[in-house]
Formats: structure tokens, sequence, C-alpha cells
């Protein structure tokens, strides 16, 4: 820090320092942060649920492999969806953007026979051109996102079937439903318990993840900055590494590495760290938490928003791209009902409908419990009016329990 | 202190690891006008909220008797029906909805299940014309002045048929003339032998109409004054209620200062700003001013002479249109047309609003502070949390806002520490100059000594400051010179060492010729 920056001495704390929160013993920890952690343990009491209620089909490798592939396109649009939240606004076109990315990626590479990553390339631009052209009509003609998405989701449902003339594409080329549902290469040919490539991969992650707490933990330790008890920091860091060493070992003992996995997971990490840490996704939270107080600390919150709604589209496109691949084949009806489902993991992920609040781990979180509740049910055999009965309840409930706790804190605060 | 019509007694108050109130007595009596007195956070709010029922009866310990009787409410409707209304200081009127709509709502004027509309605006008509206000009953919120919507909510507590009148800082937004009236009102409410209990920042007002006032000090009752108001016994100064409040004197109210005045910082020349929506109204009116550093330039006026749309115009065009006018900054002319422009020439602007306009309420202390120079802590857009954390830790101390760390959430601080927060905010921007709005609206005295405190030394450091203010005793105290502003015309300048303040309020009030 400059010195100009802060000339006004006189530093007498008024204040007592912080004592050491924490002792007691780990369910006091819990107690006191269960907003935080209050969605995980919802997650983990849904997976043992229906682990115990499928006699342990749950979570076989094969099924926890399929999870994987059949949700990861929704957790990528709630990625792009709970920054749109946390901003204020809402996007119900992406369903219809994930139709028509894939219809036009179907028309590139099936039909005029462009290489497959060049048409994987364009379809998602053009998904970023629609969000630029959503995002115009939102950040500088000032028309509220509800009604310019609707309007999209009506538009590019129109656009899709157009384009196709209502038929299906199909069949595309093997390395463009690879996206979908291939693998990375198995270095162990198949020989092995398990697979050798997804072991190093998730050890490598596991020693990354926990490796960077660490380094930044003892960073903030050194600026006498931290103020979390040592326990809790041990026990997220224990959690982090069970979690994705356990979901490792599942994956490598089926047929490994889901590619769209990969595709995730690198989406993830960098969409929560530009949330958390880049100077974009501040002016994010600033602009739903305040929007005057926003622009009068000379955030550009236009540019912001049509920002958010070009990454939204680019996003959905990715998000196209994969639920096209996976089904090899670019359907007229494609992606209907994924903004619900989106919104939805945004909510139950702890994200205010007033915006300023979510986070993209939460509404990850959040797309899993509903990604879960589906699978497990249907293992069970349940029809889909019971399961949109179920999942119906679940938001409810999920956003109750949060507005719940909210009051819990705020009392606890006066 | 035969006629008592309510009579608190041993109230003792306690949120989880915080006790608000401790063993508070308090004693109004029938027909008198009971000022209640106290620094922010001193439980004054805690205190009427046990007696309106919003902290149901069993939440609290102690007695409320009330007309002779204990009372027991479980909410606010029973405390209504007993007679007891309270009027707090953001209005809870519907803006959409028109004044006769508001002062019935929830008490809708039926009959056989329809509502009367005749009835409603009968009455209406009438409940206006008790309290002095000439509007007709149709007419819609949102285009009344904020004066005028508090005289609604008086005609609405009268339609209760309200005993004991409740007003928490009833005129925290007015301006001098509608707090006039609004105080005259609340002084004739007696003949209809309605009592009040008025929470008040202002001594001159509480001087002004009340009876009596009590003193509430950390959450326990200092004493209760008799001000005298009918004659007889010895007339009670404002030093004397201010020494109970803040529990010493303030040998003055105004820090001293060592002024040291340098080189001219900003000007604004022939500076004409339009009203936003009609265009033909000129709302600045070739205005022309500057400011040194080191020094404090006031700008004061009545509500609606300008002032914060001269300000906020000035700040990045952030109001207005068709503004025209040259701004120099250092002798240089500069063109400031967005806000983040504006603070890349050294300027900063502290809303007369903080919460709507100042602070995001849901983030906490350090994320606000950092908020309007972000670059500052970032490479290549990456924030840095740590420099962040300890930054804000460094304003936390020397602005002393009382939070055990900078994660707190703003919304949860006191008026004084949230101002604190935006006066940090803004020096972290490294402003030449600072253009304060109102800095010490709803603030209780004791912080407004500091934001006072905080003032000076920024001027010590060389920064040009401007401060506007509705309150000329404190444009008096703090400031150098003084700009008045009168239909959006700068209409005088005094030197404060030589100024009248008569002769400043006839600028002030000076009409277009």
């Amino acid at each position: 820090m400059s010195a100009s920056t802060q000339t006004i001495s006189e530093p007498t704390p008024v204040v007592p320092p912080n004592p050491e929160p924490g002792g007691g013993g780990l369910g006091a920890l819990l107690s006191g942060r269960l907003r935080q952690v209050g969605i995980f343990l919802a997650l983990i009491a849904i997976v043992i649920l229906f682990q115990v209620l499928t006699g342990g089909t749950l979570l076989t490798p094969r099924n926890v492999t399929s999870i994987v592939g059949q949700n990861a396109y929704v957790l990528i649009l709630a990625i792009g969806m709970v920054m749109i939240i946390i901003a204020g606004h809402i996007d119900l076109s992406v369903g219809s953007v994930v139709a028509f990315v894939g219809a036009i990626s179907g028309i590139m590479i099936v039909q005029w026979g462009w290489p497959w990553w060049l048409g994987v390339i364009a379809a998602i631009l053009v998904g970023g051109v629609i969000g630029a052209w959503q995002g115009f009509w939102i950040a500088y003609v000032g028309i509220p996102a509800f009604i310019v998405t609707l309007a999209g989701m009506l538009t590019f449902r129109g656009l899709t079937q157009m384009v196709l003339h209502n038929v299906p594409i199909t069949p595309f080329p093997d390395a463009y439903v690879a996206i979908g549902s291939g693998y990375l290469p198995d270095l162990g040919g198949g020989k092995t318990t398990f697979e050798p490539l997804t072991l190093v991969l998730g050890i490598l992650a596991t020693i990354g993840l926990v490796g960077t707490q660490v380094r930044e933990r003892s960073k903030r330790v050194k600026l006498g900055l931290e103020d979390e008890p040592r326990s809790w920091f041990l026990a997220q860091a224990v959690f982090t590494a069970v979690f994705i060493l356990a979901i490792t070992f599942t994956l490598a003992s089926y047929r490994g590495t889901p590619i769209v996995l990969v595709i995730l997971a690198a989406l993830i990490l960098i969409y929560s760290t530009v949330m958390h840490q880049f100077v974009f996704g501040r002016h994010i939270y600033a602009r739903g938490g305040n929007l005057h107080a926003a622009q009068l600390s000379g955030v550009d919150t236009k540019k912001v928003d049509f920002a958010l709604f070009v990454n939204m589209g680019l996003l959905a496109g990715i998000a196209g791209i994969a639920f096209t691949a996976r089904s090899n084949s670019a359907l007229p009806g494609a992606g209907t009902g994924f903004e619900l489902d989106a919104i939805a993991a945004a909510f139950i992920g702890g994200a205010a409908v007033t915006g300023g609040i979510g986070t993209v781990t939460g509404a990850i979180i959040g797309g899993l419990i509903m990604g879960v509740l589906n699978n497990g049910m249907s293992l069970l055999g349940l029809g889909t009016e019971v399961q949109s009965f179920i999942k119906g309840f679940v938001l409810l409930l999920a956003v109750a329990f949060d507005i719940f706790n909210k009051r819990r804190a705020a009392n606890a605060s006066k | 202190m035969s006629d008592a019509i309510l009579e608190m007694v041993g109230i003792t108050k306690t949120f989880p690891g915080v006790k608000a109130l401790t063993d508070v007595n308090l004693s109004v009596e029938r027909g008198e006008v009971h000022a209640i007195c106290g620094e922010n956070g001193a439980g004054k709010s805690t205190l009427m909220k046990v007696l309106s029922g919003v902290y149901p009866h069993g939440t609290y310990e102690g007695d409320i008797v009330f007309e002779g009787q204990v009372a027991s409410f479980a909410g606010i409707r029973d405390s209504e029906r007993a007679g007891i209304v309270i009027i707090h200081q953001e209005l809870a009127l519907s803006p959409y909805l028109s004044i006769a709509e508001n002062i019935f709502l929830g008490n809708e004027q039926q009959r056989r299940g329809r509502i009367d509309w005749n009835a409603t605006n009968l009455k209406a008509a009438e409940l206006l014309r008790r309290v002095g206000l000439a509007e007709n009953p149709v007419t819609k919120i949102v285009d009344l002045g904020v004066g005028k919507q508090q005289l609604v909510e008086i005609a609405k507590a009268l339609s209760k048929e309200v005993k004991l009148l409740i007003l928490d800082e009833p005129t925290a937004a007015l301006n001098d003339t509608d707090s006039a009236h609004l105080l005259g009102l609340i002084d004739g409410l007696r003949e209809h032998g309605i009592t009040s209990i008025i929470i008040s920042h202002k001594l001159n007002e509480i001087k002004a109409i009340a009876d009596r006032v009590t003193i509430i000090r950390d959450g326990r009752t200092i004493e209760t004054l008799d001000l005298h108001r009918r004659g007889g016994g010895d007339d009670v100064s404002e030093e004397r209620i201010i020494r109970g409040m803040v529990g010493r004197d303030l040998d003055s109210r105004y820090p001293e200062r060592d002024v040291e005045i340098g080189e001219e910082v900003l000007r604004i020349e022939d500076w004409t700003v339009h009203h936003p929506l009609e265009q033909s109204r000129v709302v600045v009116d070739h205005a022309n001013l500057y400011v040194r550093a080191g020094e404090v330039v006031g700008i004061a006026g009545l509500m609606g002479a300008g002032r914060t749309e001269l300000a906020m115009s000035v700040f990045g065009r952030s109001y207005g249109r068709d503004i025209s006018g040259r701004l120099y900054k250092d002798g240089r002319q500069i063109s400031a047309n967005t806000v983040k422009q504006a603070i890349a020439h050294g300027i900063a602007y502290a809303t007369e609003d903080r919460k709507r306009y100042g602070l995001n309420l849901i983030d906490d202390i350090k994320r606000n502070i950092s908020g309007s120079a972000l670059g500052k802590l970032a490479t290549w857009g990456h924030v840095d949390a740590n420099r962040e954390t300890v930054v804000a830790n460094g304003y936390r101390k020397s602005m002393r806002i009382k939070a055990p760390d900078v994660g707190v959430i703003t919304g949860k601080l006191s008026g004084g520490n949230q101002q604190k927060v935006v006066l940090s905010k803004w020096m972290f921007t490294d402003p030449d100059v600072l253009i304060l709005d109102e800095p010490t609206r709803g603030i209780d005295v004791g912080a407004k000594y500091e934001i006072y405190t905080i003032i000076n030394q920024m001027a010590a450091q060389g920064k040009a400051i401007i401060v506007i203010s509705s309150e000329l005793p404190e444009l008096l105290g703090i400031c150098d010179r003084i700009y008045a502003l009168s239909a959006g015309r700068v209409t005088g300048e005094v030197d404060v060492a030589t100024a009248q303040p008569e002769k400043l309020m006839q600028y002030m009030t000076q009409e277009k010729e």
C-alpha cells in the first residue's frame, strides 16, 4: 500500500482483537456454518438415502459415470445462470440456445462437412453472438432480462425448428460424439483394476486443490488475517481430498474419465476463480447487491450486464455441443426445460432472487442434488410425473431452508 | 405525574449475546409530547419496538402499563388496537396507491364486503384537513414529497383512533419548512387528546416541542428532564441534554483544526444542468465555485436548491442532462463524463443516501471499501484478497469503524459506522477533491464529532473538501467558506470567520429577480 492512500493515522484499536473462534468439536464448528455447509450436507444426505433405497446401485462406478454424463450440460448452464442471477437478472432462453447451437453445429459438420473442431468452435461462437444480441437489449436498451430472454426462448426455439426443418440431424462424427459420451484414453489398456490416467489426474487435482488451500492459508496466517480455526480448515481440506479421491477411484474402476467431466471441471475452476478473485466477478456481485452504489463507484454496470449475457451465450453454446454430442443428433426439441433446471440449481445452491448472493460451487451442488434425485428416482422406477412432483418440492424446501437460516443468522446478530 | 398514560417499568431486553435494554423505565403523561434522546444504538428503537409489540410480550422482562392496565401485546396489531401507533423513520407507504388507499390500508372501508370508495375518500379528506395537507385523497403517494408523505402517515395514525403516537426521527428527511409544519402539527395533537413520543436527534426540535425528555444511554435510562415549556423552572440547555446522551461534556461540537490552505484544486465554471426528465427545467444555473487544497468549503441551500444535483453532475455526470460548463482541475480543464473518469481525475463523491446509493449492504466492509478502486488491488484483473483485507483493516483502525473485523456485513453497522466505511472507500481512491453530501445525516452526536474529525484530517492531508449540508450550524462549525445555493444559482459566498448566519440564510432564500 502506498503511503498516500492511507495517511489518516491514530491507530488505536477501539475493539478488542477477534478472539480465536472454534474450540468445541466438529459439531459446534458445523452449526455455526450451517448456511455454508448446509447444501453440501443435503447432497450427502440425498446420496445416502438413494444409496440405501437402491440397494447400492446409486454409487456403482457405472451409475456414477452416467450421473456425470447426464448432468454435465445442465451444470455448465448453471455456472452461467448463477452469475446472471447474482447480477439480479434471469435467463429463460438457454434451453432454446442449446438447441439452436446444436442444430447449427449439425448443419456445419454433418451437412456442410466442416471439420468437427471448426464446427464446434463456430457453434460456440454463435452462442456468444446470441448472448451479445440479448445482452444488447438488456444492457443498452434497458429491457428487463426476463422479457428479453422470454422472447429469446421463443425466437431461438423457432429458429432451431426452421433451420432443422423439424427433422433431426444425425449421425455426427465420432470425435464430436466423444465430447458428450467419450472417455480419456485408457492407459492401462483395459487390463488394470483402476484406470491409471484417471488416478493420476485425480491425485494431481487433489494435490493441486488442497495444496492451494494450504498455501493460501499460510499466506493469510503470515499476514495475521486468518480467522478460521485450524480444525475447521483441516476438516475442509480432508473433506475436499476424500471427495475428489472417492470420485476418482469410482470412475477409474469403470471406464475412466468422461471427457465432458474434464470440460466441466475446468469451467468450474475458471469461473469460481473469476467470481472470487477477479475484478469482473466483484463487479457482478456489486451490481447485484446495489446497482446505484455500483454505478456511483465507477462500475460500468452496462458493460457488466452485456458481458454476462455474452458469457451465458458461450456457456449455452458449450452445453449445446455437449448435449448434442451425447445424443449424437441435433434435435428440434433439444434442451426444453434446461433453463428451469439451471435456475433451480442456482437457487438450491443458495443464490438470492434479489441478486448479490450466490456462488458457482453452490450452483453446482444444487445441480448435483437435482441430478442425483433424477437418477435415483429413475433407478427406483418412479415415473416422470412423480419425479417432477418431488423435484418441485425439493426446490421449495431448499429455498425455505435457506431463508430460515438467514433469518436465524439475522436474529442471532441483532 | 398523576395521570400517566404509559408506564414502562424495569424493561430488560436481551438478544443472543447482547443486552440491548437494562432495567429501562419510562413514564409518559397524558397529553404531553415526550422526547426520547440517545445516541444511535443506545436502545431507543428497541424500546419502541418493545412498546409497540414488534417484540411480543414474553420476549422481554418488565411491565408495560398502558392506560392503567398491564399490556401484553402479542404483535403490532394488538398495540394498535389499544391505541398505540408507531411511525417509523423509513416511511411505510405504498407508492403507487393513493393517499386514501394508504390511509385505510389494512383497515379498508367496506360495505357488504366491497370497498366503499366514497367513504374512503371522504374520510381521508377529513383526515387530511386535520393534518393540514391540501392534497386530493386520490393523489398517488409517489407524487408527494417526503414532507407530505410524513403527514399522510400521521393522518393514517389518526384514522386508527390513536391515543399514543410514536414518531421515530420524523424530521430526518424533511427541510426546515416541512419540519416546522410537522412539529406544529404534533404540538397541536395535544388538543385532540393525543400523547406523542418523539425520537429525535435534533435538540432544537426537542427544545421547541417536547414537555419532557428521557435520555437513554447504553440501554439504560439516564434521566428524565422537565423542559418547563409552560414556564417555571430553569431552562435546560442543549448542552445539558448532550451531556446526558454522551455521558461527558462536549467542549465543542466541532473539533478545532489548523487551517493551511494551498492552491486551487477544483474550479467549476458556468455549470448548468437540466432535469433528466423535464428537459426545460434548469436545476443548476450557471454555477461558479472553486475549492483549494486543505480547504473545507460548504454548500448551503434549502431542499430543491440543486445542491446534490450540482455535486452529482460534476461527479461523472451522474445526474441530469444537457450539462454545460467547464471543470478545471489544478488549473487545467478536464472532462469527466463518466464516474470512472471523475475518479481517475481524483474526484470523489460520498452520497447523501448511503443505504441506497453508497453501500452494498449485503456485502462486507472490506469489499465495500475496495469497491471504487479495485484496480489498485488487482493485477490483470486478479484481486489480491489478502492485500484487500490488510487495506480495509487499516481503515477500520484509522477511521475507528466499530466492528470486530472487516468481514462484517455493512448492513449490520450503525449509521455512523456505515458512513465511515463510505469515507474509507473514497479515501482509498486517493482523491484530491472529496464532495461529501450530508455526511452526518442520521448519525448520532458522538459519531458526528468523529466524522468531523475525519474531515479535518482529510483536509490536513491537503485534500480539497466540499461539504453539502442542511444544517447551518454544522457548515458554520466545520467550513472555511460557504457558498449559498438557491434555485440552482450560487447566490452568495461567505467567509466563515466573518459570517453571519442571517446573511447566509438570506442568500439561501433569495428568489430569482
